[in-house]
């Protein structure tokens, strides 16, 4: 990038922004820390105000399956954390996907996706969205040629995550943005594993972020929530693709969300159609919890990382690992790219492959103590998961070799313990394993 | 809706409304580099209490053709023509914000009889723009998109608490000044630059004048300024509210419009 001769003024720092973007004092009581609106429903003060809000004509909340207080402040603070012009919040990240499908997609059309994905995201456009004609065409992540072939005229997004799984390849959102831009399309990016901490998708191009906030966003493990952001990037009447944001919509008075408003479409809708009819909205509590989280969001990633790193270096320097896939190390195919697009670090998820297949990865994760075992990521305590018989069950053995996952592969969510004693837990397994190997008891 | 003004077609947002042959005329007119979209809110307001509501994109803005102009002379002499295309009475009440204000009161003088009530927001007579910012602009830099959105928000409304659930005003402003086409956000300023405060003289419509507390881009100040200088004004100050009154305060903003715009 070139240097401007001309100065922006300062802007306000990200860490400033996960305490206190989109919240102030309380207005009413002074609290500090921003309240649990935990009511259904909103007074209206007179019939035309009620009016008003229902014809978005007024800035406001109805009803909370529709929009709450305490929602909106983490909806704005993700938005401006991620670099977004608004976000809706959900009641999984799985939701959070289905929400960003269905606010474009209609039955008759295409997504072409990495192939490297969540299980469950995989269930979903596979096997769930094509029950209801949504149809999708999964591809290497490493190669945004084979996106631009992928492309069908009934194409309307393209996707992937930042970091996949659990091959943790890293999407190269630079490029896969131009293709789809270059085809009239926008990128919807998962960011669940890096977070707007290490990497804000919509500055690189995406048009369309999405979480899972039960991850790192909330670190605390104790909660289920997704969200939407979206970049307000993508002009939706370019070209004819996209009825739900360039045509009247019937639901709401023949409204043309594009035409009316421009960079806030398609969030608009996601609210106004998607969060109102298939309801998957997010508690007041949890949007709560996951705030409580968000705050200490920089600190708790700067430490991910580095335990990450040094649980990596760590293992793959042992003589019974076969390798280790985190693009933090100069062994991953991504390194260089990872560098480029993840300054701040690629992580805490990774995984490895041990001597041995899938017998040495049940020893090894029965041997863990201070790892969990569970289907879970992010958490601030170290996890730990065996992909092939849990996550991933329901894929096929060939496409779970497309995905790059092995019998033996180990996913590990390295959380915030001391490094010396994920190192001291992990080598009491890997003992525990090389026993198994050698026949010992 | 889109109509054609000198051979160039003309986008306006109409707020979802179906008017009446009767109904009044109400013009929408947004600040340098922006476009139809700030008003969404106050436009579908007023079209549902039964105004023709013509939320505008200026020329070479938005969704409309053609160049963007050079002067607030120009553009007001344009939205004369627009009055005339749009209004069946060729007369409308004008709502401008910022570089719309002055247009709004360059119409008032220019073009009197087509004017029935003006409501300025965020104004200033003159209102010259700082070189740092011109000159940022004139090189369609970043730097220049930034010192407005920052400059355009009060302290509070930079770190958000937005009253609209779950969107993020300073990003909103900074989307739309990035999406205006080259050297429009340059010329607007420019314009705003050059305008004199000359005609102010010949404004005697009511007129309502909307200041933001924490204002930096147009200072309380310079607005009380335009509201001393006119014989038939209301002015009303919104507390904590930036330049981007339209975002940080939208309420507030539609209930000093809706009053001072009976239905």
């Amino acid at each position: 990038m070139s240097e401007s001769k001309h100065r922006s003024p300062t802007s306000t720092g990200f860490d400033t922004l996960a305490l206190h973007a989109g919240q102030s004092p309380d207005p009413t009581t002074g609290a500090r820390a921003t309240p649990i609106y935990q009511s259904a429903a909103f007074v209206f003060p007179d019939s035309d105000v009620a009016a008003g809000l229902f014809n978005i004509e007024r800035a406001g909340h109805v009803y909370s399956r529709l929009s709450n207080p305490t929602n909106a402040v983490l909806e704005e603070r993700m938005a401006a954390l991620d670099h977004g012009i608004g976000a809706v919040v959900t009641a999984s990240g799985q939701a959070a996907m289905h929400l960003a499908v269905t606010t474009l997609l209609s039955a008759g059309d295409h997504i072409v996706s990495s192939r490297s994905l969540y299980g469950g995201t995989h269930n979903l456009l596979e096997y769930t969205l094509s029950r209801f004609g949504i149809s999708t065409t999964f591809v290497d992540p490493r190669d945004p040629a084979a996106f631009a072939a992928a492309i069908q005229d009934n194409t309307k997004l393209l996707f992937g995550e930042v970091l996949g799984n659990p091959g943790l390849e890293v999407l190269d959102i630079p490029k896969i943005s131009a293709v789809a831009h270059d085809n009239g399309l926008p990128l919807l990016v998962d960011a669940t594993f890096t977070t707007p901490y290490l990497c804000r998708p919509i500055d690189l191009g995406a048009d369309l972020v999405m979480h899972s906030a039960t991850k790192f966003l909330s670190g605390h493990g104790v909660v289920i929530g997704g969200v939407v952001v979206d970049g307000g990037t993508f002009d939706w009447m370019a070209n004819d693709k996209f009825p739900t944001l360039s045509k009247p919509y019937a639901g709401f008075h023949d409204l043309v969300f594009a035409e009316e408003f421009g960079p806030q479409a398609f969030i608009t809708r996601a609210r106004k159609e998607g969060i109102r009819d298939f309801g998957a909205c997010m508690a007041p509590m949890t949007a709560f919890q996951i705030l409580q989280g968000l705050e200490t969001l920089p600190l708790r990633m700067q430490r991910h990382v580095s335990n990450a790193l040094e649980v990596a270096h760590y293992l793959e320097a042992h003589a019974l690992v076969e390798h280790v896939s985190h693009p933090g190390l100069s062994s991953h195919p991504d390194y260089e790219l990872a560098k480029e697009i993840l300054p701040l670090g690629a992580g805490a998820v990774f995984s490895f492959e041990l001597h041995g297949g899938r017998e040495a990865g049940r020893v090894f994760i029965e041997n863990l103590s201070l790892f969990s075992h569970l289907a879970n990521v992010g958490d601030a305590k170290s996890l730990v998961i065996h992909p092939a018989s849990t996550t991933h069950h329901r894929v096929e053995e060939q496409a779970l070799r497309s995905a790059g996952i092995g019998p033996g592969l180990v996913r590990l969510s390295v959380g915030l313990e001391d490094p010396r004693d994920l190192i001291s837990d992990l080598k009491g397994a890997l003992r525990a394993v090389e026993r198994g190997l050698s026949g010992k008891s | 809706m889109r109509i054609d003004i000198n051979g160039n077609e003309v986008f306006y947002g109409t707020g979802s409304g179906t008017p009446s042959d009767a109904a009044n005329t109400l013009i929408f007119v947004h600040g340098a580099g922006f476009d139809h979209t700030i008003w969404v809110m106050p436009a579908r307001y007023f079209a549902r209490h039964g105004w023709r509501v013509v939320a505008l994109d200026l020329p070479g803005h938005g969704r409309s053709q053609g160049q963007a102009l050079t002067s607030i002379a120009q553009m007001a002499d344009w939205l004369a023509q627009v009055i005339d295309a749009v209004s069946p009475n060729q007369q409308a009440s004008v709502v401008g914000h910022s570089m719309g204000s002055l247009v709004a009161m360059s119409l008032a003088a220019r073009h009197a009889n087509k004017v029935q009530k003006l409501a300025l927001l965020g104004t200033s007579a003159p209102m010259p723009v700082a070189d740092v910012l011109l000159n940022a602009a004139l090189d369609n830099d970043q730097a220049a998109i930034d010192m407005t959105n920052t400059w355009s928000h009060s302290a509070r409304g930079s770190l958000g608490s937005s009253q609209n659930p779950g969107v993020s005003n300073l990003h909103i402003g900074e989307r739309l000044l990035q999406q205006a086409g080259a050297g429009v956000f340059h010329t607007d300023l420019a314009a705003c630059n050059g305008f004199t405060a000359d005609g102010l003289a010949e404004v005697k419509q009511p007129t309502l004048v909307i200041i933001g507390d924490e204002d930096k881009m147009t200072p309380p100040r310079a607005g009380l300024a335009v509201a001393d200088q006119l014989p038939h004004v209301q002015q009303r100050r919104l507390a904590g509210c930036g330049h981007s009154m339209l975002s940080e305060q939208p309420n507030q903003v539609l209930d000093e419009l809706a009053a001072f715009l009976p239905s």
